[in-house]
C-alpha cells in the first residue's frame, strides 16, 4: 500500500517540510516531518492499519482528531520506556520514535487472533457467562488463560520507570478548561477583570478546533483572534497557560487534577531530568469549562474498516498535516459541519465522490458552498455497507440507499468507489467533567444530545461544551462567563463580535442496518475498541439486560480505553430504537474520572523509591551502622535490632546484650519513643478521660504507666507519663503508635470534647532518648557528674529529674521496662549523639554495650511486660492481660469505661494472658502458635488460645512465651498442646513473670 | 426451568443470530403479598433470595430494588475471593462462602467466573509476618488450604513484584491461599438472578421501599414506590441503607457508611496471575480477564452516602502500589469509582433477627462483601425461612454489639479487602 501520494504537495498547517522526522513503526523505517503526530506520519506513509480490535481482532485505523481515538492505538517507546495504548492523533512525532501497534500476532496483516471474527457468530456480546462451565477445572486451567492472553491491548513496559514525575499544588480564581475560542474569550475576559487565572488545554496549542471551522471574527479568521488570544495572555501576569494539559479530573470543591505531559515529545529534555508528567492539584474558585464537543460516528455495517473516519479528523489530516486520508472519498453526514470536510478535500485535490446527506433536501449555506465547489450531494440516502478486500485491510467503495425520516433505510442500493469515509453523526459535548462532581445533564433535541444542567459547585460551561454550536454564540458566552466569574463582574475585555452562516439542523441517525432485523451477518460497530455491535445491544435488552447499566456490564459497550467518548451516545440511540423509548428515558451510565486515562506514576509524583516513605532515622544511627547493627523496621524508624560482633551470630549477640544488662549494665536507643506533650488547664482532666488510671493525681515531677483503650474497651497503647507541671505532662506511647495515638488525641480534642482547653504537640524527634538499664546504671550515671541527687532515696523509682550530666542537659526519668536499676535519659535531639558516646565512656569501665530491640523484647519478656501490638490485638481488655487494677473504679468516665462493664468482656472463658514454659527448655515455641483443647490426627481441632510472645531467655537458660490462653489464670500448671506443622508442643502454664517476680532488682 | 445455557444451546442459537434468547429474568409488577420480601437486589439479597427458593422450597419471594439489579457494591468491588480469617466464626463464614463459589457456576447454569489464581498477602515488616504466622496457625488447625511462603515464591508467582532489597519494605514473604482468587462481580448478580427467577422468586427493580409497616411487634408489609405489599417476614440486605431502611420500623443500628474506592488501569497483555495484597503500604492489585489492573485501597476517612471518592485516598493507594509494582508507573488509569461500604465497630458483619418479629437483618460486609455472597445468602435464607439464626450466622447476631462478644478482624485485614 505504500508509495502512493498520501502526503499532499501542499498544506499542513502545523507541519514543517524542512525538518523531516525519522521514526519506526512496526520496524520499519518511515519519515514524516516536524510538526506530524504518529497517526498522520504512519498515514502518509501509505500504512494505514493501527492495530487490532479487541475482541474480534479485526483490522483498524485512525478515526478520530483527538483523544476521543478509540481504535489508533500504539505503544511508544522500548523496554522500561515502552508506554502501551496511546491514541496515535495525541501523539507527537519526534526524532527516533519507536512506535508499536498492538493485539496482534504474529504480525499486523497476519493475525491468529483474527480468527476470533470468523468465529464472531457465536460469541456474541456477553457469550462467555453462557459457556466455559464444564469441567470446572477448566475454567482456571484453559478457558481463562486463553481468553487473557487474547485480551488486554498494549504490553506493559519492561523493567522499573527510569523517569521522574511530580507534583504542584496551584490556587486560582478562574481555572479555565480548554483553550479554544469559548475558553480564550473566558480567560481573556477574566484576566482583564484582574482574576488569577489558570487556562489549560490537552492539545499543543491554542485555538481548538478554530482552524477547521467555519466563521470569522472581528472580520478576519478566526486563528488571527486566536493568536492574539494566545499572546495577551502568555503576557499578562495574572494568568497561567499550560498547554498539553489534560483536566482529567473534577473532586469535591473544584478541587481538579491537571495532568501535563511535560516531556513526552521532548525526548531530549526528559535526558536532561525534565519530569515527564506532572500532576497539578488547583483548587479554582470558578471554572470555565470549555472542552468543546466531539464527533459521533454513525454505526453502519462494517463501519470499523481501515479508511473510515470522523468527518473532523478527516480534515484535520488535510489542513494540519497535509495528509490526504485516501484517494477518494466520500462523506456522510447527518449535519452541516461535515460539508466543511468535503470543501477541505476538494480545495486540497482530494477526490470526493460525494456528499451523503440522510436529510431531505439540499436548502443551506452549506450545500450551496459544496455545489458550488462541485461536489456532489446526494441527500435522504444513508450508507448500507461497505465493500472491502484483503480480510479487512482495504476499503474499495460503499453501497448507499435512500433514507427517509422516521422510517429508516430503503433497499435500493447503489454503489460508490471510494477508499475512505468521513462520516459525521452530530457533536456530542463534553460534559465529563461536568458529571465527574454530581452535575446534572439535561437532553438537548437540537444537538440529539446531553448537555449541562444543574451543577452545585461554582462552575460553568461555555461553548460547544454548553452545547452552543454557533460561533458568535460561544465566543459571547465565553466572555460573559469569564466575566461572570470575577466579583465585580464588570466587563474590562473589549469584546470582539464573530459571523458564521447559521446551520440546518441535523437529524439524527443511531442506526443504519444493512439487511433484516437482526443485521444477519454483518457488524455495525457502536463501541468500536471493544468490538461492541447494534446487535448486541439489542440482545442484551431482549435478555432482560434493560437498565442502560446492566447492558453497558453485559456487552462491554462504553468500557475501552476511551470510556465511551465515541459509542455511549450512539448505544444509547439505538437502545433507544430498539425499545421505543426515548434516549433520555434509557438513562445514561456515569461518567467517572479520568476524563482520559493519565500516568500513574504522575500519581506518586515523586513519592516513589528513597522518597516513598523516607526511613525515620535516630540521632545515633550513624553510630548503630557503624556497629554493624542489623536493624528492624518500626514504624517509619529503622531500629537497631541487635549489635552482632564479629564471629557471633544474632542469637548470640542477643544473649549477650541481655545478659549484659542483667549483669552489668546496657544502653539503649530508645529515641523512637512516642513522645506528646500535653499542655492547658485542662491537661490533666484530658489525661483521666483517655488513659484508664488516674493521672490528675500525679504530682509534679513523678511518672506514671498509663494504659489506654479504644470505644469497645481494648487496648491501643501504654506507655509513661510524665508531669512536667501543672498543666503540662509528657505522654510516652509506643514508637509504632506515635503518629497514630497523637492523631487519635486530637481527634477527640476536635470532634468531641471540644471544650477542653489543651494542646497537643508530637515531639518524638526533638528528644534523644537512651535507657540505662543494669545493677551499675546509677555508677554510670555518677560517672556522668549529674548537678542533682541520684541516690536510692533522692531519685526514687517513678521520678523525674531536670539537670545536667556534666555539660549535657537532661531530663532523666528512672523507670524500667527490663525490670533492672533503669534511668531514662532525654537530651535535644541535637545534642544526642554527643551524650550518647559520652554515656559509653562513663560506662566503659563497668562494661556497658549496647542492646537493640531484641534484648529489649526478651528483657521484657521475662518480666512479664505486655507490648501493645504482640499481647494486644485489638480484642484484649485490661483485665485479659492482668492488669485490672490498672483501671481507674472512682473516675466519672474514659474511653471505653463503658464497653468493659459489657457482659462478655466481663465473662468466664475469656483469653487471659499467661506465661508458658516448654517441655524441653530449648524448644522455643513458634509466634502466633496455636493451643487446642484436645490433639487430633487432622483439622479442624478446637483453638483455646494462642502464643503472643516467645523467646529464648538467656537468663533462665529456659524458652519462655507469654499466652492468651482462656481461663489462663486459673490453669496454672497446665500442660497444654501446641500442634504445628510436623509435631506437638507441650508446654506449661505459669505465671507470666519469670524473673525477679518481687521486683527488687529495679528498686535498689 | 430456562434453558439451560451451554456450548450447544450457543450454537443453536448463532444459527438463528441470537434472536430467541430467553430473558436472563422476568420483569414482573410486584404482587399483592408474598411469603418473604428480601429488599435488596444485590449479591447477598439475590443469593438469599435463591437459597429461600432452592433449599427451603420457599416460591412465594420477592426481591425489591430501589434500582437496578447489582448496582451497589456487587457491581463496584475489586472482586477478591479468600477466607484465610482469623477469627473461627470469620473462618467458617467465608469459607463456606468460598466453597460454594467453587461450583457456582455449575449450579447457576452461568459462568461467574470464579478463578481460584491465589490471593497473596505480602510481609513487609517483621510484626506483619509474625502476625500472618498466627493466622497460618489459626487456619491450619481449622483445616484451611493456606500457608506461608517465602521471597523467592512470592517473586515466582508475582514476577513483576518489587524485589529490590533495599526498598523500602522489603517483600519477607507472603501468606498464601491458593484457592483464593477473583470471580466476575456482575455474573454473581446476574447467576443468581436468573437463578432465582427461574425458581419463581419476582425480582422488582426500580422498586424503592419507602417504609416498614408494623403491626405491633410484628412486620406487616412495605410501603414501596410501587404501593404497598404484605408480607410477614423481611430481610433487608442493603449495606449501609439497612440503617435507614429499619429505622421506619424503630430500629437503630451500629454501623457507618464511608466511600471506598477501586480503579482499574488500561488493559494490558497478562502480567499478574494472582491477588496481592500489601498492607503494610496500603493497597492491592490483581489483574482482569480484559487486562486491566484492579487496584482497591483504603476508606476515605470520614462518613458519607456520596460514591465519590476523594482523590487524596486513591493517591495513597496508587503510591503504595507504584513501589510494590514499579512497572504500573507508566500504564495508566482509565477510571476510578466509589462504593458505600457499611462499616461495624468489629468490622464484621450483622446477620440475624431483630427485635421486631419478621424483620431480618443482613448488612455490616463492610470492604469484604463480595467474597461473602454465596455463604452469607445460604446462612440468611436459612435463618428467614426457620427463624432461628443458622449456626454459622449466629455469632454475627445483633446481641453481640451489646454484650460486647466482638469479632474483630482488624488484626487480620488492616487494609480493606
Amino acid at each position: 500500500m505504500s508509495g502512493k501520494p498520501y502526503r499532499l504537495a501542499q498544506g499542513g498547517r502545523l507541519i514543517d517540510r524542512s525538518k523531516k522526522v525519522s521514526f519506526t513503526f512496526d520496524g520499519q523505517s518511515m519519515t514524516g516531518f516536524a510538526g506530524d503526530t504518529v497517526a498522520s506520519a504512519v498515514l502518509a506513509n501509505g500504512q494505514r492499519v493501527f492495530g487490532r480490535s479487541f475482541k474480534y481482532h479485526r483490522p483498524r485505523g485512525v478515526v478520530g482528531l483527538g483523544s476521543e481515538e478509540m481504535n489508533a492505538l500504539v505503544g511508544i517507546g522500548e523496554g522500561p520506556r515502552h508506554e502501551p495504548n496511546l491514541r496515535a492523533p495525541q501523539v507527537e512525532l519526534h526524532d527516533g520514535l519507536i512506535a508499536q501497534s498492538q493485539n496482534r500476532w504474529p504480525s499486523l496483516n497476519f493475525d491468529i487472533g483474527a480468527l476470533n471474527s470468523k468465529l464472531s457468530r457465536f460469541i456474541p456480546g456477553g457469550f462467555y457467562y453462557k459457556t466455559f462451565m464444564w469441567p470446572q477445572a477448566f475454567w482456571k486451567h484453559v478457558y481463562e488463560p486463553m481468553i487473557r492472553r487474547a485480551a488486554g491491548l498494549g504490553k506493559a513496559p519492561a523493567g522499573s520507570d527510569p523517569d521522574t514525575y511530580e507534583h504542584m499544588h496551584a490556587h486560582c480564581d478562574v481555572l479555565v478548561i480548554g483553550a479554544g475560542i469559548a475558553g480564550l474569550a473566558a480567560a481573556e475576559a477574566a484576566q482583564a477583570a484582574g482574576a488569577r487565572v489558570i487556562i489549560c488545554d490537552e492539545t499543543p496549542r491554542f485555538g481548538g478546533v478554530a482552524d477547521l471551522s467555519a466563521g470569522t471574527i472581528d472580520g478576519a479568521p478566526q486563528l488571527d483572534w486566536v493568536h492574539t488570544r494566545a499572546k495577551l495572555l502568555a503576557e499578562a501576569g495574572n494568568v497561567h497557560v499550560m498547554t498539553r494539559t489534560t483536566a482529567v479530573g473534577h473532586w469535591h470543591h473544584n478541587h481538579l487534577m491537571l495532568f501535563e505531559r511535560v516531556s513526552d515529545h521532548d525526548p531530549e529534555g526528559l535526558a536532561r531530568g525534565t519530569p515527564r508528567h506532572r500532576l497539578w492539584k488547583v483548587r479554582a474558585k470558578h471554572v470555565i469549562l470549555a472542552t468543546g464537543a466531539l464527533e459521533r460516528p454513525i454505526a453502519f455495517a462494517n463501519n470499523d474498516r481501515p479508511g473510515i473516519m470522523l468527518a473532523t479528523a478527516a480534515r484535520g489530516l488535510v489542513e494540519r498535516h497535509g495528509v490526504a486520508p485516501g484517494m477518494k472519498g466520500v462523506v456522510f453526514t447527518n449535519n452541516d459541519d461535515a460539508y466543511l470536510t468535503a470543501l477541505s478535500l476538494k480545495r486540497a485535490g482530494v477526490a470526493v465522490a460525494g456528499i451523503i446527506d440522510v436529510r431531505q433536501g439540499t436548502d443551506s449555506a452549506a450545500a450551496r458552498d459544496a455545489r458550488n465547489a462541485g461536489i456532489e450531494i446526494i441527500p435522504g440516502h444513508a450508507i448500507a455497507g461497505v465493500e472491502s478486500g484483503y480480510g479487512g485491510l482495504s476499503l474499495s467503495g460503499v453501497k448507499i440507499a435512500p433514507w427517509r425520516k422516521g422510517q429508516g433505510r430503503v433497499v435500493n442500493e447503489s454503489r460508490l468507489a471510494c477508499d475512505f469515509i468521513a462520516m459525521s453523526g452530530g457533536f456530542n459535548p463534553v460534559v465529563n467533567l461536568w458529571c465527574h462532581n454530581g452535575g446534572k445533564l439535561t437532553f438537548d433535541s437540537g444537538l440529539q444530545s446531553y448537555r449541562p444542567g444543574k451543577h452545585h459547585d461554582r462552575i460553568q460551561a461555555v461553548g460547544a461544551a454548553n452545547g452552543t454550536m454557533d460561533l458568535a454564540a460561544a465566543l459571547a458566552e465565553g466572555y460573559a462567563a469569564g466575566e461572570a466569574a470575577v466579583k465585580d463582574g464588570e466587563p474590562k475585555a473589549g469584546r470582539s463580535k464573530a459571523e458564521s452562516a447559521p446551520q440546518r439542523p441535523l437529524e439524527p441517525i443511531w442506526f443504519s442496518p444493512a439487511t433484516g432485523k437482526y443485521n444477519e451477518g454483518n457488524k455495525h460497530f457502536i463501541d468500536f475498541q471493544n468490538d461492541v455491535t447494534a446487535a448486541d445491544l439489542e440482545l442484551a435488552q431482549r435478555e432482560g439486560y434493560e437498565s442502560v447499566e446492566h447492558t453497558k456490564r453485559y456487552t462491554t459497550f462504553g468500557m475501552a480505553t476511551d470510556q465511551g467518548k465515541t459509542s455511549n451516545l450512539n448505544g444509547l440511540g439505538v437502545l433507544a430504537e430498539a425499545t421505543g423509548k426515548t434516549i433520555p428515558e434509557i438513562g445514561i451510565t456515569t461518567f467517572r474520572p479520568p476524563y482520559t486515562p493519565f500516568s500513574f506514576g504522575s500519581i506518586a509524583g515523586s513519592l516513589t523509591k528513597n522518597l516513598f516513605l523516607p526511613v525515620r532515622r535516630t540521632p545515633i544511627f550513624r553510630w548503630h551502622k557503624a556497629q554493624n547493627a542489623v536493624f528492624e523496621p518500626v514504624g517509619q524508624w529503622r531500629r537497631a535490632y541487635t549489635y552482632p560482633r564479629a564471629g557471633e551470630d544474632k542469637h548470640q549477640s542477643i544473649n549477650r546484650e541481655i545478659l549484659a544488662v542483667r549483669n552489668k549494665v546496657g544502653l539503649l536507643d530508645a529515641s523512637t519513643l512516642g513522645k506528646i506533650e500535653i499542655k492547658g488547664p485542662d491537661a490533666a482532666e484530658f489525661l483521666d478521660r483517655v488513659y484508664t488510671n488516674m493521672f490528675s493525681t500525679l504530682k509534679v515531677g513523678r511518672c506514671r504507666y498509663g494504659l489506654m483503650m479504644n470505644e469497645l474497651g481494648f487496648l491501643i497503647d501504654d506507655g509513661v507519663t510524665v508531669r512536667l507541671g501543672d498543666d503540662h505532662f509528657l505522654m510516652h506511647t509506643t514508637s509504632g503508635g506515635a503518629d497514630r495515638i497523637a492523631a487519635w488525641l486530637e481527634e477527640w480534642l476536635q470532634t468531641e470534647w471540644t471544650q477542653y482547653k489543651v494542646f497537643v504537640t508530637p515531639v518524638t524527634e526533638q528528644w534523644a532518648q537512651f535507657a540505662i538499664a543494669g545493677p551499675k546504671a546509677r555508677e554510670v550515671l555518677s560517672k556522668l557528674g549529674p548537678d542533682f541527687d541520684i541516690s536510692a532515696e533522692g531519685f526514687a523509682h517513678m521520678a523525674m529529674k531536670q539537670g545536667k550530666l556534666g555539660s549535657h542537659p537532661v531530663r532523666i526519668y528512672r523507670i524500667s521496662f527490663s525490670g533492672e536499676l533503669s534511668y531514662e535519659v532525654a537530651t535535644p535531639a541535637n545534642l544526642g549523639r554527643g551524650l550518647w558516646d559520652a554515656i559509653l565512656s562513663a560506662g566503659a569501665e563497668f562494661g556497658i554495650e549496647a542492646y537493640g530491640t531484641e534484648a529489649l523484647h526478651v528483657l521484657r519478656a521475662e518480666k512479664g511486660y505486655i507490648v501493645i501490638g504482640d499481647e494486644t490485638d485489638g480484642t484484649v481488655t485490661p483485665g485479659d492481660v492482668g492488669l485490672d487494677g490498672l483501671v481507674s473504679k472512682k473516675k466519672a468516665d474514659f474511653i471505653g469505661k463503658r464497653s468493659l462493664e459489657q457482659s462478655f468482656l466481663r465473662s468466664a472463658g475469656r483469653k487471659q494472658l499467661v506465661g508458658l514454659l516448654t517441655e524441653d527448655p530449648k524448644d522455643v515455641l513458634p509466634d502466633g502458635a496455636y493451643a487446642v483443647r484436645a490433639v487430633k490426627d487432622k483439622p479442624p481441632m478446637e483453638m483455646i488460645g494462642q502464643v503472643t510472645s516467645t523467646y529464648y531467655s538467656p537468663t533462665l537458660d529456659h524458652s519462655i512465651a507469654m499466652a492468651l490462653i482462656e481461663n489462663g489464670r486459673s490453669r496454672m500448671g497446665e500442660t497444654l498442646s501446641f500442634p504445628l506443622d510436623d509435631k506437638v508442643v507441650k508446654a506449661k502454664i505459669t505465671d507470666p513473670v519469670f524473673y525477679d517476680k518481687e521486683g527488687s532488682r529495679q528498686n535498689v | 426451568m430456562k434453558s439451560r445455557y451451554s456450548i450447544f444451546s450457543l450454537a443453536r442459537n448463532a444459527m438463528n443470530y441470537h434472536k430467541d434468547w430467553e430473558r436472563a429474568w422476568r420483569s414482573p409488577a410486584p404482587k399483592s403479598e408474598y411469603d418473604a420480601v428480601i429488599v435488596g437486589a444485590g449479591g447477598h439479597g439475590l443469593a438469599t433470595a435463591y437459597y429461600l427458593a432452592k433449599n427451603h422450597k420457599l416460591a412465594n419471594i420477592a426481591v425489591v430494588e430501589k434500582g437496578w439489579l447489582g448496582g451497589g457494591n456487587t457491581g463496584r468491588n475489586t472482586t477478591i475471593i479468600r477466607s484465610n480469617y482469623l477469627q473461627d466464626p470469620s473462618i467458617a463464614i467465608y469459607e463456606l462462602a468460598r466453597s460454594l463459589y467453587e461450583d457456582l457456576s455449575r449450579d447457576l447454569n452461568f459462568n461467574v467466573m470464579f478463578s481460584p489464581r491465589g490471593v497473596m498477602m505480602l510481609c513487609q515488616t517483621e510484626h506483619e509476618f509474625r502476625a500472618f504466622k498466627r493466622t497460618a496457625h489459626a487456619n491450619r488447625l481449622a483445616g484451611l488450604d493456606c500457608r506461608m511462603i517465602s521471597a523467592e515464591e512470592v517473586k515466582k508467582i508475582a514476577p513483576i513484584i518489587n524485589d529490590d532489597p533495599n526498598c523500602r519494605y522489603p517483600i519477607l514473604g507472603a501468606y498464601y491461599q491458593p484457592r483464593g482468587g477473583t470471580g466476575r462481580h456482575d455474573a454473581v448478580a446476574w447467576g443468581y438472578a436468573r437463578g432465582a427467577d427461574s425458581l419463581g422468586v419476582d425480582i422488582i427493580q426500580n422498586c424503592e421501599v419507602l417504609s416498614i409497616r408494623r403491626d405491633g411487634g410484628k412486620v406487616a408489609g412495605i410501603e414501596t414506590s410501587k404501593g404497598f405489599i404484605k408480607t410477614k417476614k423481611i430481610g433487608v440486605v442493603t449495606a449501609g441503607h439497612v440503617s435507614t431502611i429499619v429505622q421506619t420500623a424503630g430500629l437503630r443500628l451500629p454501623i457507618e457508611s464511608l466511600c471506598l474506592q477501586a480503579l482499574v488501569s488500561e488493559p494490558i497483555k497478562p502480567v499478574l496471575d494472582c491477588v496481592v495484597m500489601a498492607n503494610t503500604v496500603h493497597g492491592y492489585l490483581s489483574q482482569s480477564d480484559k487486562g486491566e489492573l484492579v487496584v482497591g485501597g483504603g476508606t476515605d476517612p470520614y462518613n458519607n452516602y456520596s460514591q465519590r471518592g476523594s482523590f487524596p485516598a486513591l493517591e495513597h493507594t496508587v503510591t503504595a502500589l507504584v513501589e510494590t509494582f514499579p512497572i504500573i508507573s507508566r500504564l495508566r488509569m482509565l477510571r476510578m469509582w466509589g462504593g458505600i461500604v457499611d462499616m461495624t465497630g468489629d468490622r464484621s458483619p450483622i446477620i440475624g433477627k431483630t427485635d421486631v418479629e419478621g424483620l431480618y437483618v443482613n448488612c455490616g460486609w463492610g470492604t469484604g462483601g463480595f467474597k461473602s455472597i454465596p455463604g452469607s445468602g445460604f446462612v440468611f435464607a436459612d435463618t428467614i425461612a426457620n427463624d432461628r439464626p443458622h449456626p454459622i450466622a449466629e455469632p454475627f447476631g445483633l446481641n453481640r454489639f451489646i454484650e460486647g462478644r466482638l469479632i474483630d478482624e482488624s488484626v487480620a485485614a488492616a487494609v480493606a479487602h
